[in-house]
């Protein structure tokens, strides 16, 4: 029943995960694969039918053989001795790159440098949902596992084959296979030269428990590495084609303003330019940027504008906008419910009502959105930074109305994403262009089109009302989650009453998914509203956490982070102090502490120490993991404290780094970070769970530095007293 | 329009045929084909466009390439000296100092100058100078690491 539960959970993607859904396939049969690669062995992975389920995914054509099945991600040993594994997932600075040939290497038991991985390519890639909701080390990494340790087995019955040694006696190593002896060996070339051999197994293929592992669970450095710190790596916005010019897209003078007019003459009259104007699509192609730029100033559009609600309105809109829909993923309800809430807040000692608001905010990733197109003979490449290359071949499929077959998405391992990149609105515009220039076309947005025309981590409020006694039972727990999503609102503290609930509302910006965005809307007021509680109740809040929580994972890193920070080992300075929060999150688990000053006369808040004590099973690379627990950190200081996307009459009024501020170098705490290895547990994702309770433990901090409660997100962009 | 017909660029004179008003950056990435300098704001607050100018970082977005005209241009390319790497792209890979890596150039450049200029920096010097390069990953703390490593390397006289 638990493992049932646990699954569920982890199918659970974000609601704003935006998984697409594509029409068809390409169906891929042996001599299909064989095409790809020449010979060799071929190991290719179909997925179970939970997996082949996710929501929002039906089923789709996977290949002959197999029936009606899907295809995960396939792996081939070549007549060369190099393994190439075909996946669909994207690098995005998350190092699955690495992780994952960890994982090929450790069941193949061959170097890593031997192991190359094609990445999303939709040519030569399975169908993949996407790379979001920290869904590769727990979904991917297993599939590669049994395809790479199918292919070691397969590669000692060939050996066995050759009849000299019986297959008891041989063994992989090094990336041969060996006799006991040692005094026989073949390569892996040798093996598979001048055959074709296809296997194809299911998720139900041993693989090597953690406690045995050699190579994962360690800690290479990021694979290709060097090739990052030269300038070498070509992102999208790096690529480059023959004959390639400069795109450059008209974009509405506010939001859902409508096209009346365009005069395009004086554009069209400039060397080499290209005007393209079909319905409300305008754009410009020229020879170089400049001269784009130059182009599309050139061009004179009149809009008709509509009346757009601003950030000031923002809270009160949301409250004021219901929407229909149960908000669950899937049409099951989000919400959590037992007990009566009545109940329990009239056994209550002491009650607290409060309403916390979770401000827009970008993900403003540092390489913007960017593609090239090409077109070759009624098909087309489009090079693109994309979480979901298959959406985006959808998307492309859709707006040039063409079979998804002749449309190639190829995604370089690109410059971040954070939850921001799910779409392909570069590739469109390109494609788009690049099919009337009748040249290939480079389209980069800028920083401010980043800032206006991506999306947005969704806005909220949250109203939480909850009791407890004197003794620190939690009596009753309320939650109402408006917009900003339901991952994590299901409170982990055990009470009697219990009411959570997620509402659905209309928006006024273009909102999407990002990392870990609704648990870090709900875990900071739940942890916030928890500390008010404990304060309340003159209790430690680490104790008052501790007697409401049976979950052992969760207690675990409570207790980390609490030992590594020295919680109620002293008490902080004067205008400095410290805050503690926990939560989990798809299938991981964090507990953090922080430490702030509160300066007097400027109430500006500095964040001195973050210690985060994280739990997400097996560890892949430690080093790797750390880096993203790190980095989360980081990223969850900016929304804590200071950003926020302001926006009147259809126009973002904040698009650019000088007046958008995102954490830099003078925001770096002293970081500590504890890392839990439970390799008895399976590997969970890392990307988003770290970033949760970053901003509850600040703002407890600032309430014990400064007596003062901040319920906004983000909480002191302008300092304590001020905001 | 006034064009440039030459630069000099690590080293070597590049011959091209660009108007002056077009950015440093462009032309770099666009006509020479470096693409390590980076494009993240155009208004000079992010430091992915870092390159150097007679040894001083500079932010090659909001730079007219005709101001770059007879100076000595440095970019990420010209770092390595025959296949070994500076000791700042060493202790950036020691370090794991990056995630998606597409702010890593800007810093190593920042970095650079940083160093040129003052060869044993203190902490604070060090969160002062590279104040202006983002890194949205966070890796901050790493990219730090990472350049106090070089400097001890580059102190010590290298490898």
């Amino acid at each position: 029943m638990n493992e049932m539960i646990c699954n569920d959970l982890l199918l659970e993607p974000e609601r704003y995960e935006l998984f697409s859904d594509t029409l068809l396939t390409a169906e891929l049969d042996r001599r299909a694969f064989f095409r790809i690669v020449g010979g060799g062995l071929i190991v290719a992975c179909v997925l179970g039918e939970a997996m082949a389920q996710q929501p929002g995914r039906g089923r789709r054509g996977g290949f002959g053989a197999a029936g009606p099945k899907e295809l995960g991600a396939w792996l081939h040993v070549g007549e060369d001795s190099v393994v190439t594994v075909y996946t669909g997932k994207v690098e995005i600075g998350q190092n699955i790159r690495t992780s994952l040939t960890q994982v090929v290497a450790e069941e193949l038991h061959l170097p890593m440098e031997r192991i190359r991985l094609v990445m999303a390519d939709t040519q030569l890639v399975p169908f993949d949902g996407g790379t979001a909701g920290s869904m590769t080390t727990p979904r991917m990494a297993p599939q590669l596992r049994r395809a790479a340790a199918a292919a070691r087995e397969l590669l000692l019955d060939l050996a066995a084959e050759q009849g000299t040694i019986k297959r008891a006696e041989l063994s992989v190593k090094d990336g041969k296979v060996m006799s006991e002896d040692g005094k026989t060996s073949f390569t892996f070339g040798q093996l598979t030269h001048g055959k074709k051999l296809m296997k194809v197994i299911d998720d139900k293929t041993p693989i090597t428990p953690a406690e045995k592992w050699t190579t994962a669970g360690t800690s290479p450095p990021k694979a290709d590495g060097r090739d990052f710190v030269t300038g070498k790596h070509p992102y999208a916005s790096d690529m480059k084609r023959p004959g390639m010019v400069f795109g450059k897209i008209l974009r509405p003078a506010s939001f859902k303003a409508e096209l009346v007019s365009v005069q395009t003459r004086e554009a069209e009259a400039l060397p080499g330019v290209t005007v393209v104007h079909d319905g409300p699509f305008v754009g410009v192609t020229a020879p170089t940027e400049h001269a784009a730029t130059k182009a599309l100033a050139a061009l004179h559009a009149e809009w008709k504008m509509t009346p757009q609600p601003s950030s000031e309105e923002l809270f009160e809109y949301l409250k004021k906008h219901p929407s229909a829909g149960r908000g669950g993923f899937g049409g099951r309800p989000a919400r959590d419910s037992r007990g009566s809430i009545a109940d329990g807040l009239r056994v209550a000692d002491r009650q607290i009502k409060a309403t916390y608001t979770i401000a827009y905010i970008a993900h403003a990733p540092m390489e913007p959105r960017a593609a090239v197109a090409e077109w070759n003979e009624g098909k087309l490449t489009v090079w693109t930074g994309t979480q979901m290359p298959f959406r985006v071949r959808s998307e492309l499929a859709s707006a040039l109305k063409m079979p998804e077959e002749s449309v190639r998405v190829i995604v370089p391992d690109m410059g971040s994403g954070y939850g921001g990149k799910h779409s392909g609105e570069a590739a469109v515009e390109a494609a788009r262009l690049a099919k009337a220039a009748g040249k290939p076309v480079k389209l980069v947005w800028t920083r401010e089109e980043e800032f206006t025309w991506a999306y947005f981590r969704p806005a909220g409020v949250i109203e939480v009302s909850a009791g407890a006694s004197k003794d620190g039972t939690l009596t009753a727990w309320e939650c109402h989650n408006y917009n900003s999503g339901a991952s994590s609102l299901r409170t982990p503290y055990e009470s009697a009453n219990v009411h959570t609930e997620f509402h659905t509302t209309e928006y006024p910006l273009r909102q999407g998914s990002y990392r870990a965005l609704a648990a870090t809307a709900n875990t900071f007021a739940r942890e916030m509203h928890m500390d008010d509680l404990a304060h309340a109740l003159h209790l430690d809040p680490l104790a008052f956490r501790l007697k409401n929580l049976k979950d052992e994972r969760l207690r675990a890193v409570l207790e980390a982070v609490a030992n590594r920070f020295g919680w109620g080992k002293g008490n902080p300075a004067a205008d400095h102090g410290f805050g503690i929060a926990c939560g989990t999150e798809k299938g991981s688990y964090v507990a953090t502490c922080a430490e702030v000053v509160v300066e007097r006369g400027n109430g500006r808040v500095k964040v001195l120490r973050v210690a985060t004590a994280f739990e997400c099973g097996a560890i892949l690379n430690p080093n790797h993991l750390k880096n993203q627990v790190e980095g989360a950190v980081m990223m969850a200081l900016g929304g804590a404290l200071f950003e926020a996307i302001r926006f009147a009459n259809g126009k973002i009024l904040n698009p650019r780094f000088s007046d958008y501020r995102v954490p830099r170098f003078a925001d770096l705490p002293l970081l500590e970070t504890v890392l839990l290895d439970r390799k008895d547990l399976p590997s969970a994702g890392a990307g988003e769970t770290p970033l949760i309770a970053l901003a509850p433990a600040v703002g407890n901090a600032i309430f014990q530095a400064s007596g003062v409660r901040l319920r906004s997100l983000p909480m002191a962009p302008k300092g304590v007293r001020a905001s | 329009m006034a064009t440039i017909k030459e630069l000099h660029v690590n080293g070597s004179r590049r011959v091209l045929d660009a108007d002056c008003e077009r950015s440093l950056l462009s032309v770099l990435r666009d006509d020479l084909d470096l693409t390590g300098s980076k494009y993240g704001c155009g208004e000079g607050r992010c430091g992915a466009c870092t390159v150097l100018i007679d040894g001083q970082a500079v932010r090659s977005c909001t730079t007219r390439v005709g101001a770059a005209a007879d100076k000595p241009i440095q970019t990420i390319e010209g770092l390595a000296k025959d296949g070994k790497l500076h000791p700042l792209q060493e202790a950036f890979l020691k370090e794991d100092a990056l995630q998606c890596g597409y702010c890593t150039c800007g810093m190593i450049m920042s970095a650079i100058a940083l160093l040129n200029r003052d060869p044993d920096p203190s902490r604070e010097d060090i969160v002062r100078f590279m104040n202006g390069n983002i890194c949205r990953c966070g890796a901050y703390s790493r990219i730090l690491a990472a350049i106090q490593d070089a400097a001890r390397t580059m102190k010590g006289g290298g490898k």
